[in-house]
Formats: structure tokens, sequence, C-alpha cells
């Protein structure tokens, strides 16, 4: 039986309490349920599968330390996603050799569509290279809110922010892509 | 909820008309398609957070680890050193 599976029998709220009282089968069996639903988000933002690994792991283990923080009330998933945010946050905050976003942004995503093929390489990078420029806490929005298209509301309780924050930064985040791209000809 | 987010991108400005929002989220979303929601890691990453989980409990060990009267020393040349503070300079020439 999987550890999805017995969350799921036995009841959510009896592994929260467990989780909170710093009970190790508890952290295991909400890591089981929730390590696909906190990878598939890491991975929205990053794009890098390598990544998202290591960013999921990072997650469970701030979950792991700010176990006696959590609130059983509020939700298991909400705070591991804005754990998980924060988490990728953090990794687009650092610097890196390689400037820009990482190949795998357009490539397929095992599953998924590939990119439009009437879409030309120059469009491609040209994108690439705009949403890079952006401040991470622009291009997260931007990236969650266009391209994969998630509630506002959503993108704000994973951010710790409101809607109307939301708002803003994609309103900021389009202008400055709207403004790169047309710098460097590539016009919607 | 989800399909909503190129909507949702209404704001006053007069700079960024809904066609033109429209089309530039269509750009952006033919250039990097969404992964969408049924992405799951590949392998099972317990035993990568048991790794972690375990390296954290090493440093914690390490720490226990000191003995009793390393600390009990230690603590004896902090308060020596607070007490005879013209002593640190003699103490560091003879080390």
């Amino acid at each position: 039986m999987t550890a999805a599976e017995i969350v799921s029998e036995t009841g959510e709220a009896q592994w929260l309490a467990g989780l909170r009282a710093g009970d190790e089968a508890a952290f295991e069996a909400l890591f089981g349920a929730y390590q696909r639903d906190v990878f598939g988000w890491i991975l929205r933002i990053v794009r890098d599968r390598g990544v998202a690994e290591d960013l999921t792991i990072e997650t469970f283990f701030r979950i792991y330390r700010a176990h006696a923080r959590f609130d059983p009330g509020r939700g298991f998933g909400p705070w591991a996603r804005r754990i998980a945010t924060h988490a990728a946050l953090d990794w687009m905050r650092r610097p890196r050799p390689e400037h820009g976003m990482p190949e795998e942004f357009f490539a397929a995503v095992p599953g998924r569509a590939q990119a439009d093929p009437l879409v030309t390489e120059e469009i491609r990078s040209g994108v690439a290279a705009a949403l890079a420029q952006l401040p991470p806490k622009l291009r997260v929005v931007a990236v969650l809110a266009v391209i994969e298209e998630r509630p506002q509301k959503e993108i704000a309780e994973a951010l710790g922010v409101t809607v109307a924050a939301v708002k803003l930064r994609l309103f900021r985040a389009m202008r400055r892509l709207r403004s790169d791209l047309e710098q460097k000809g590539i016009t919607t | 909820m989800k399909g909503t987010g190129n909507r949702q991108l209404g704001t006053d400005a007069r700079d960024q008309g809904p066609g033109a929002r429209e089309e530039l989220a269509n750009l952006l979303r033919k250039a990097a398609p969404p992964v969408g929601s049924d992405a799951g890691p590949g392998p099972d990453l317990w035993p990568a957070m048991q790794r972690r989980l375990s390296q954290q409990e090493g440093v914690r060990v390490g720490l226990r680890a000191v003995p009793w009267f390393d600390w009990a020393l230690a603590g004896g040349m902090a308060v020596a050193g607070v007490a005879f503070p013209a002593a640190i300079p003699v103490l560091l020439y003879y080390l």
C-alpha cells in the first residue's frame, strides 16, 4: 500500500497531527502523498526536472524543520506549495554561471506537448531571454499565470501575497516582456 | 479554475489592451508549452529525502558527540577571558 493510500485511508487529519508532533511516520506518509504535487508545482516554475527534484527535497526538508509551526486548520497542500514556491524563488535568485533560462524551458516536458513548430528558434530564444531578464518574483507570476494558466488566487496563496499584488506583478511582467520582445524585433 | 490565467491578466493599463495581452500570452505559451498537472518525479524521492535527513541528523550528532569536559573547558576559558582580559594576549603569545 502506498503512502498516499495510507494517508487517504487513515484520514489526513491524523497524519497532520502526527506531523505537528514530530512523528516521522506521519512525515513519511505525507511525503509520499504530496511529493508528486510539490514536484509538479516546482517543475512548472523552474522547468527543469533535476532542479525540481532537488527543490522538492529542499521543500520537504524545510517542512520537516518547521513542523511545529504547521497549522492543521489551513491544510497541508497550500502550506507545502507556499514553501515550495519560496524554495524555487531562492533557487532563481541564486547567482549561476550561465545566465538565462535552462534549455529545458523549451524542450518537451515529458508527457506534454512540444513547443509549437511554427514558432522559430529565434522567437523561442527571444522569449527565453526576455523571461530570464525578469526579476524572479515577476517571472514566477508570469510563468504560472500566463504559461501554466493557474488561477491568480492560487498563485497569491503560494506566494503569500494578495490577489491585487499578483495582478500588479503580472501587469509589470507583461509590460516588461512586451518591451523586451519589441526591442528584439519580436512582435505579437 | 484551470484555464483562466490568460483571462485574468486584467489591468487598467492602456498600453496593454485585452487583444494585445492575449496575443502576448499566446506567443509565450507557443514558445514554452505548459508543464500541466500530470508531471511527477521519475523515481520515488523518499530515499533522497532520507539521505538529506540523515545528513542533518549527523550535524546534530556531531554537536552531541563533543565530550562534556570539552564544553566545560571551553566555558572555563570564556569565563577566564572575561575575568582576566589582560591574560588573553599572553595566552595567544604562548599558543
